[in-house]
């Protein structure tokens, strides 16, 4: 009774505490962003090197109002998610060959490691010069980054899954999809999900380089544009949306992880 | 005298037929020559020291060691449960115990399973949540559940601390007279053998030396004078002096 009861107050303290230090935490943003807009007023910083918070404000609101901010992170977006979304079946269907037989693994995994070690960003005029200048190269480079770090973190997941586990699947005679859906997909699950957030963060990396390069539309397009007519703010705003875009993905991925793993994360005593 | 066992068991059909059984990794030999017959509803204890195959003999009876040579027939739906609970994590105590259940109401009958083992209330309990002892009552009811006409449990109790063996040995006992399974019990503890198994096999070095029944109405005594006596006899054919 006793050894259940006492969590109880470590959890109360475990809620009090953020508060103070999330206010902290908010603090010395806040205070470099007030100093960059007083350094921005006072004419120490020039405008045309970095232009002021307020003035990044006024810029972005100026681009939400002719509608292309919206229209370049809505192109930026879609290459992103359709990357992700190709890289991520072939990491899935790869990994699982690779990592539950050992003769998938001899023919998928030596393949994986060569790619693994090339670097991706030195792909790009490869890519331009065998898929053009259109949306496939941008498309690809993004599901080259993502389907290494989830492909190897799955094969790892799949490898230690518990082989005690697998035995009672035995005892218990469960179908072939029952020790599939109880105890290998749970098992890898945490592994997975690492590799999965590496994978979205590879996305955004490629899909910024990838755009560049030349692209027509979208967050990059926008970003180059601006340079061609020095406007910093513009760079600048562009540069705030693709941090915000990964921020938000990434917190996505989080709820999920923090909703899927909840065996593992549940107080001792419920 | 305390030989005859083996015919004595075999009313009706049994639940276990081994002969000639024997299991080797390579040059080594684990088990052989292995004779035995468990009858339906039989508890039968088997001791031996680490090492001289009595989990290699649970493993050919479970299923899960396909190298053995010689002839076998086991129960027709055996359940084990190991010397550590092996409950998924990732599911709560009901679904644990509900693993592969298909007929009926899987859901009902895991939570009737789990309120027999005493922890009604803790259905939606993830293991980790749960004590050593009632992680293994867990693993107890999810053996049950299927209502086996052969139970294996491979030290069982071996993890748990003394007071909350004590509680598991009790639970076993009534369990077992609720659903009557054939047993088989693989312990290192001559005590406990006594206080719960009809029947008590020795096995060394891969055979088994010594077969004996044993008739004392449960539940029985730690300090029961019949048993004091057979403990120290089991105790010097396994080799140890029970003098210290």
């Amino acid at each position: 009774m006793t050894a259940l009861a006492t969590p109880q107050p470590r959890a109360a303290r475990r809620v009090r505490r953020p508060r103070r230090t999330t206010i902290v935490r908010w603090l010395s943003p806040l205070v470099i962003l007030l100093l960059w807009q007083l350094a921005s007023s006072s004419g120490v910083l020039d405008e045309r090197t970095l232009a002021s918070p307020l003035e990044l404000a006024r810029t972005a609101g100026d681009l939400i109002d002719s509608g292309q901010l919206q229209d370049a992170i809505g192109v930026s977006l879609r290459r992103a998610l359709v990357g992700l979304l190709i890289g991520s079946v072939a990491a899935i269907v790869l990994g699982t060959i690779a990592g539950l037989s050992k003769l998938g693994d001899a023919v998928v995994d030596p393949p994986m490691q060569m790619v693994r070690t090339l670097p991706l960003f030195g792909l790009v005029p490869l890519f331009i010069l065998w898929f053009g200048i259109g949306e496939t190269p941008k498309v690809l480079l993004i599901a080259l980054g993502v389907v290494i770090p989830l492909y190897l973190n799955l094969v790892a997941a799949l490898r230690s899954i518990d082989p005690e586990l697998i035995e009672v699947a035995r005892t218990l005679r469960l179908t072939r999809w029952e020790r599939a859906r109880h105890i290998i997909i749970p098992g890898a699950l945490p592994g997975a999900l690492v590799g999965f957030r590496q994978s979205l963060g590879i996305a955004w990396l490629a899909l910024i380089v990838a755009e560049q390069v030349n692209a027509g539309a979208g967050l990059g397009f926008m970003v180059n544009n601006a340079r061609d007519v020095l406007r910093t703010d513009i760079i600048v705003v562009g540069l705030l949306c693709y941090a915000a875009l990964g921020l938000l993905t990434d917190s996505i991925v989080r709820v999920l992880e923090k909703r899927a793993l909840r065996w593992r994360d549940s107080e001792l005593a419920a | 005298m305390t030989a005859t066992a083996r015919s004595a068991a075999t009313a009706s059909e049994p639940v276990v037929r081994l002969r000639g059984a024997g299991r080797s990794f390579g040059d080594n030999v684990v088990l052989h020559g292995i004779d035995l017959d468990i009858a339906p509803g039989e508890f039968v204890a088997v001791l031996g020291r680490s090492g001289c195959g009595k989990t290699t003999l649970l493993r050919l009876l479970a299923g899960l060691d396909r190298g053995m040579t010689g002839e076998m027939r086991t129960g027709r739906e055996p359940a084990v449960v190991f010397q550590d609970p092996r409950l998924l994590p990732w599911r709560t105590a009901l679904q644990n115990v509900a693993l592969g259940l298909r007929d009926g109401d899987p859901k009902a009958r895991a939570t009737a399973a789990l309120a027999e083992v005493g922890l009604a209330g803790r259905e939606r309990a993830w293991p980790r949540q749960l004590s050593g002892g009632q992680r293994q009552r867990v693993a107890l009811a999810r053996a049950l559940v299927r209502e086996p006409d052969l139970l294996l449990l491979d030290e069982p109790f071996s993890a748990l601390d003394a007071l909350t063996r004590v509680s598991a040995q009790r639970l076993v006992r009534e369990l077992w007279e609720l659903h009557r399974p054939a047993v088989l019990f693989v312990t290192h503890d001559v005590e406990e053998a006594l206080l719960l198994a009809d029947r008590t096999l020795l096995i060394e070095r891969g055979a088994i030396i010594h077969d004996e029944r044993f008739d004392v109405p449960r539940p029985r005594r730690r300090d029961d004078p019949e048993l004091v006596a057979r403990r120290t006899d089991l105790l010097r054919r396994l080799g140890v002096d029970d003098a210290e």
